[in-house]
């Protein structure tokens, strides 16, 4: 018996695997139809989400977005269930989404585990500092929303214009611009970009030059270290309001006073959203902070 | 015995009843709370579907059980913690200012908070495979105790703790805990940051049965315990020396007034973050109401803090639906009115 029995395993587990793996098909080939309900009602949290959302021409599905997500401007319209790392289960749930699309980081835990114990889809959308990452999230939103073949088209056209705007961007070395991207100025402070954040990589990738590589991150900087960073050229979120007085007051602290930005009044300011959200504007985004560092001032 | 007899028997009674309508009020707080959110889904349609028999379906069942009846023994627990503790420590101290905060859990808690929001990454992996979601509300708790409990053992001496050094103390270790919590902020990348500031203001939304059952036992625990000091702080009001006088065991009742405030709210903050004024405004609404009595002000001290979480709770996720406010914000709006009133209707006894 037990030799017969031993004899019989392998040929039991093909005949298994076979058998289970005809089985499997058609439940993973429904399984992966469920996943991608082309009319799946959407909460998109993260604005380069929302962005590719639209961009795939399913902003009808959208049911709600987050704070952050402010591009195409017509989604403002759409209820917002707040910031997205504090998100409310219940909050939600309210807006009734078969599938949530989220940014890396969106939380906290305990409101995700809620969430997924209510039968939502929910698909991370893992952050990106490349033109890669920006091809990746395409996919997998595309692959989400069902529309993988928009998503191709999508990705191919947005790699296409991005890799142009970057050939076009590209310079000498000894040519590239020092900027310096500015956060904040609360009361004189300046809060600035080091390495490792999207303003860091969207310099870059215009063919300019971080001019603060001592730290990672958005931080405090001394006066003396925007000294030494020297900048050409300030880059700045636009707020909106009276961009003139704003320069004025930008120039006249102390700190960034003595740079050649100042002296030469070289400031750039451009939309949070479409500078840091690296989705599918972002060929927009390096062409436009290129021109504003290398074109002829009019 | 003497002192109590002092207060008229019709006061000590009809602070009772007032046990009798916060309890009724707290129940019908509960059910607005279970009845009213962000959903479409109420507590009187459940009901109206479990009598005819009819099934639930997962939306009603995961809003109800999973989001709102956590959320609401929570609010319960936490409130009546908060309440309780600012009661005692008002009583304890003497002073009307004293919130659960004036031992350091506050401080703590949030040294604790902010550790492991920001340097949570960098502990080794088992240890943020055992602690999972929760290492924010652990950390949170142990410095919250172990804040408490530090400053217990330097304010104590020779068997004795001094009230007077243990408030000094707390303000010193107050500004410690600050400034190393300033160095934390100052390493943090801008989405710690924003976590630091929303946990600072306090939420029930991250409730979940977990929360409950780790921090609830302990709540109520130190609630109990706290109630049993009724008479104790009466005694107090007259003075230590006084107090001991008439035979009660003074260092005995700070250890517990001490111990009891720093397990409720440290379990407390930990599970909700940092909620303001309603350790301090409800005890002297009570005290407005119903006199100052701590046998009756302790419970009616802990329901009344339940029904103003609870219904704060509601106002929070509702206003601004389907985003929610941190409720922190909504006691702060509230309890600071209130409070201010009740400084300037004080003023105005001291000074006429």
């Amino acid at each position: 018996m037990k030799s017969s029995n031993k004899k019989n395993t392998p040929f039991k587990a093909i005949i298994m695997s076979m058998f289970s793996a005809l089985i499997a098909l058609p439940v993973s080939a429904q399984q992966s139809a469920d996943l991608t309900n082309p009319h799946a009602d959407v909460l998109s949290i993260g604005g380069s989400v929302t962005e590719i959302v639209a961009a795939l021409d399913q902003q009808h599905r959208l049911k709600a977005r987050d704070t952050t997500s402010s591009y195409p401007p017509d989604v403002i319209n759409l209820p917002d269930v707040g910031y997205m790392r504090s998100l409310s289960p219940e909050g939600v749930l309210s807006v009734g989404p078969s599938l949530i699309l989220a940014e890396e980081g969106a939380g906290p835990p305990e409101a995700l585990e809620v969430i997924r114990a209510a039968d939502v889809d929910f698909v991370e959308v893992p952050d990106a500092l490349t033109p890669e990452g920006i091809m990746r999230k395409i996919e997998i939103i595309g692959d989400a929303l069902g529309v993988p073949d928009k998503a191709d088209a999508l990705a191919a056209q947005v790699e296409t214009a991005l890799s142009t705007a970057l050939d076009d961007a590209e310079r000498p070395e000894s040519d590239k611009k020092r900027v310096l991207f500015v956060l904040s100025t609360q009361g004189g402070r300046i809060n600035a970009s080091g390495t490792g954040t999207t303003a860091d990589a969207l310099i870059r990738m215009a063919g300019g030059v971080n001019a603060v590589t001592d730290y990672e991150g958005y931080k405090q900087i001394t006066d003396e270290a925007v000294g030494l960073a020297a900048p050409d050229v300030i880059l700045m979120m636009d707020r909106g309001g009276d961009h003139g007085a704003a320069d004025d007051e930008l120039f006249e602290i102390p700190a960034i006073k003595l740079t050649l930005a100042a002296q030469t009044r070289s400031v750039v300011r451009m939309d949070g959203l479409l500078m840091l959200g690296f989705g599918p504007r972002s060929a927009e985004a390096v062409r436009t902070l290129n021109e504003a560092l290398y074109a002829p001032k009019t | 015995m003497t002192e109590i007899d002092a207060v008229p028997r019709d006061r000590l009674s009809h602070a009772r009843t007032w046990h009798w309508i916060l309890a009724g009020a707290l129940a019908l707080a509960c059910i607005a709370s279970l009845q009213v959110g962000a959903t479409d889904v109420a507590l009187s349609t459940m009901l109206a579907k479990l009598a005819k028999g009819e099934a639930l379906s997962q939306m009603e069942r995961v809003v109800l059980f999973d989001i709102r009846l956590p959320r609401l023994v929570m609010g319960v627990l936490v409130g009546a913690a908060l309440a309780v503790s600012g009661a005692a420590m008002q009583g304890l101290f003497r002073n009307p200012l004293a919130d659960p905060g004036i031992v350091g859990v506050g401080a703590g808690a949030g040294l604790g908070a902010i550790l492991a929001i920001v340097l949570g990454a960098l502990l080794p992996v088992w240890m943020i495979d055992l602690t999972g979601n929760q290492l924010v509300p652990f950390a949170a708790f142990l410095g919250g105790w172990g804040s408490t409990l530090l400053l217990y053992r330097v304010s104590t001496r020779h068997g004795r703790t001094s009230v007077a050094t243990m408030l000094l103390a707390g303000i010193a270790l107050g500004a410690l805990a600050g400034a190393l919590s300033g160095i934390l902020v100052y390493i943090a990348d801008d989405r710690q940051l924003r976590d630091l500031t929303f946990w600072g203001l306090g939420s029930l939304a991250g409730a979940s049965w977990a929360k409950v059952l780790s921090a609830g036992p302990l709540i109520l625990l130190s609630i109990s315990a706290a109630l049993m000091l009724g008479r104790g702080l009466n005694g107090l009001a007259l003075g230590e020396a006084t107090a001991a006088h008439i035979g009660i065991d003074v260092q005995r009742m700070k250890s517990i007034a001490i111990l009891a405030v720093a397990g409720a709210t440290g379990a407390a903050v930990a599970v909700s973050g940092g909620i303001g004024f309603i350790g301090i405004v409800v005890p002297h609404l009570l005290r407005l109401a119903s006199g100052p009595d701590h046998r009756t002000l302790l419970l009616n001290s802990a329901l009344l803090g339940a029904i103003l979480l609870i219904l704060a709770d509601v106002i929070a996720r509702v206003v601004i639906a389907p985003a929610e406010l941190p409720i922190g914000i909504v006691t702060a709006v509230l309890g600071a009115p209130v409070f201010l009133w009740i400084l300037l209707k004080r003023r105005g006894l001291v000074e006429l």
